[in-house]
């Protein structure tokens, strides 16, 4: 297991939002965790990037335990989160952008290999190349924000709600380059709320109701199941 | 109005262009002869020629002096507050620490009686200083915003209620007879004496230029790059890799460190030192001046820095209605300060970044209506 996620607690001040959630990811596998508005999904990713203390379970990467380790080592470790929204660094132009998401690595060879490779996997990006990040569109931020997280080389790339706030042609656009990055060879745990997409293009997938987990299985048996299809795809 | 505005802005902008678009030599003739300006400024010889700079009310070397200590102050702070994004409203009371440092350790009247020369004393106000900046830090450098700006203002009234209460201090009574920096003319006069502050005044000049070349280095590094990031968005940062409480401490340790020399400086120069230096308005004033200037940006935090300071003794010894302007100098100050915010809140030579920053927040306001 690559990841694996034990009864795992969080508290934000004395309202507590997961309530023992326990989740695994393969290596190379894409896993998707769907769930309304509120139901612990953006909170169970700042708890495996550790930007959120867990009050309780275990956290393991590669069989290390990081329950308790700082944010900042688990990047080294090979654990990179694309944040949600407009988490890039506005200030920053498109490449000082991903330079940063480099901040971690000294091989200058591989940092300007990735460098095109996540060029080429964006042609907006490389058109905006000296643009700052504020003035870039919804839709490129989002790239932006997930092409920063792949100039790591992370072994998990944690996705934020990639699609949201994008127009549906661009939803497209952004689903497509996740599994094209999947097919290259990194594993990838993804939050959405676009459910229909997530499971269309997960290996397996988790349902997340106010802190709890309460149904998995393949993406394929998700999107047909009963339940899930009423409560999240629109479908009675 | 807004097109009175945009055209200002806009030759602003052009300026800028026109000044990242020059050839090498020339920035660097025009940078040098800024540099020789402000050397030859305290000179009567010269500044006599110079018309209204010169203040009427005050001996201008003195001021320009002060002018330097606040530029000193600024580009500090700017570490701190500009590059790092942390609000510390309580930075002058590093500069008590290095100064009561320097006092304590040269005075006569100190009841440690070690009587230092002034020079071995300011590597010690210095390291001592940022001992104090790492040692408020480490708490509270974990909180984000208000918090920080909250115990950083409480430091600063505690360094000078213990500055106005602690016997160890001396309170108001002070430190005096504190030693000169050393040095001698060829005849063996000293040169940093009573009477002549341009000695000090250029110690101080060089010190500023040595120290701006070290943060411009250190802000073109790693440890740069780090703090802009998160002043930017210190989620993001620390998803990143970036150890973000790891950097605020050495920006604040940095920021402590700069402003603990300033007050070594000016304990040097003034010779004698008590609880009436430090009132919490000289934070505030620092401050302000950093956000003035540009804050993120070293050129707009010494235009700050220097602009502020001088303009405050500019108004010393100009009557008009008579009435002493200098009386109602911070009623100006708040004026200038509240229309700057208005029209102009990434301050007057922003950082290009800051600026996109401000932008890019300005826009976040609007999706949310």
């Amino acid at each position: 297991m690559l990841l694996e996620i034990d009864d795992v607690s969080l508290l934000y001040g004395r309202i507590q939002a997961l309530h023992g959630i326990s989740l695994t990811v393969d290596e190379g596998e894409v896993v998707a965790l769907i769930g309304a508005n509120g139901a612990g999904k953006s909170t169970t990713m700042r708890a495996i990037s550790g930007i959120r203390p867990v009050a309780a379970g275990r956290i393991r990467f590669q069989g290390e335990d990081i329950t308790k380790l700082r944010a900042d080592l688990r990047v080294r470790r090979g654990l990179c989160q694309a944040p949600e929204g407009r988490g890039i660094f506005p200030g920053m132009t498109v490449l000082e952008n991903l330079d940063m998401g480099a901040y971690t690595r000294r091989d200058r060879a591989g940092i300007a290999q990735d460098l095109n490779r996540v060029l080429d996997l964006f042609p907006r990006l490389a058109e905006r190349r000296k643009q700052h990040g504020g003035t870039l569109s919804g839709g490129e931020q989002q790239m932006l924000a997930v092409g920063r997280a792949l100039m790591s080389r992370p072994k998990l790339l944690l996705l934020d709600e990639p699609s949201m706030g994008l127009a549906p042609m661009l939803i497209q656009q952004i689903f497509s380059i996740i599994t094209e990055i999947n097919e290259q060879g990194t594993t990838i745990l993804l939050v959405e709320q676009n459910a229909q997409q997530a499971l269309a293009r997960a290996h397996r997938a988790y349902v997340l109701e106010t802190g709890r987990i309460v149904k998995s299985g393949t993406g394929a048996e998700l999107l047909h199941d009963p339940a899930v299809k009423e409560a999240y795809l629109g479908v009675a | 109005m807004t097109t009175v505005l945009e055209r200002v802005r806009s030759g602003r902008e052009a300026a800028g262009e026109r000044w990242r678009g020059a050839p090498r030599w020339v920035r660097w003739a025009l940078l040098a002869a800024v540099i020789v300006f402000f050397y030859a400024l305290p000179n009567r010889e010269f500044y006599q020629y110079l018309g209204p700079i010169p203040t009427p009310g005050a001996n201008f070397t003195q001021v320009m002096f002060t002018v330097s200590i606040y530029v000193l102050l600024a580009v500090g702070l700017n570490i701190v507050v500009g590059f790092a994004g942390l609000l510390d409203l309580g930075y002058f009371g590093f500069f008590a620490v290095g100064a009561y440092t320097v006092a304590v350790l040269t005075s006569p009247s100190s009841d440690v009686k070690t009587l230092w020369p002034w020079l071995l004393a300011v590597p010690v106000a210095i390291g001592l200083t940022m001992v104090s900046g790492v040692m408020l830090g480490t708490p509270t450098l974990r909180l984000r915003g208000d918090y920080l700006a909250l115990v950083t203002l409480g430091f600063a009234e505690m360094i000078r209620i213990a500055a106005v209460s602690s016997e160890f201090l001396k309170g108001q009574r002070g430190f005096n007879q504190i030693p000169h920096p050393p040095g001698q003319y060829a005849d063996g006069k000293p040169v940093f004496g009573v009477l002549d502050a341009r000695p000090y005044y250029w110690l101080v000049l060089t010190l500023i230029i040595l120290v701006v070349i070290g943060v411009r280095n250190l802000t073109h590094s790693r440890v740069g790059r780090a703090w802009i990031s998160i002043r930017e968005d210190e989620d993001a940062a620390q998803l990143m890799g970036v150890p973000t409480f790891k950097f605020k401490l050495w920006a604040f340790a940095a920021g402590a460190a700069i402003a603990g020399l300033a007050g070594a400086l000016f304990a040097g120069k003034q010779n004698f030192v008590n609880s009436q230096n430090f009132e919490l308005l000289n934070s505030i004033i620092i401050l302000a001046a950093v956000i003035f200037g540009g804050s993120g940006n070293i050129v707009g935090a010494i235009v700050g820095g220097g602009l502020v300071a001088y303009m405050i003794e500019r108004f010393r010894g100009i009557e008009l209605f008579g009435v002493e302007l200098y009386e109602y100098r911070f009623l100006f100050f708040g004026l200038v300060l509240v229309v700057m915010m208005i029209f102009r809140p990434e301050g007057l030579i922003p950082n290009r970044r800051r600026a996109a920053e401000f932008k890019d927040r300005r826009k976040e306001v609007t999706v949310g209506e």
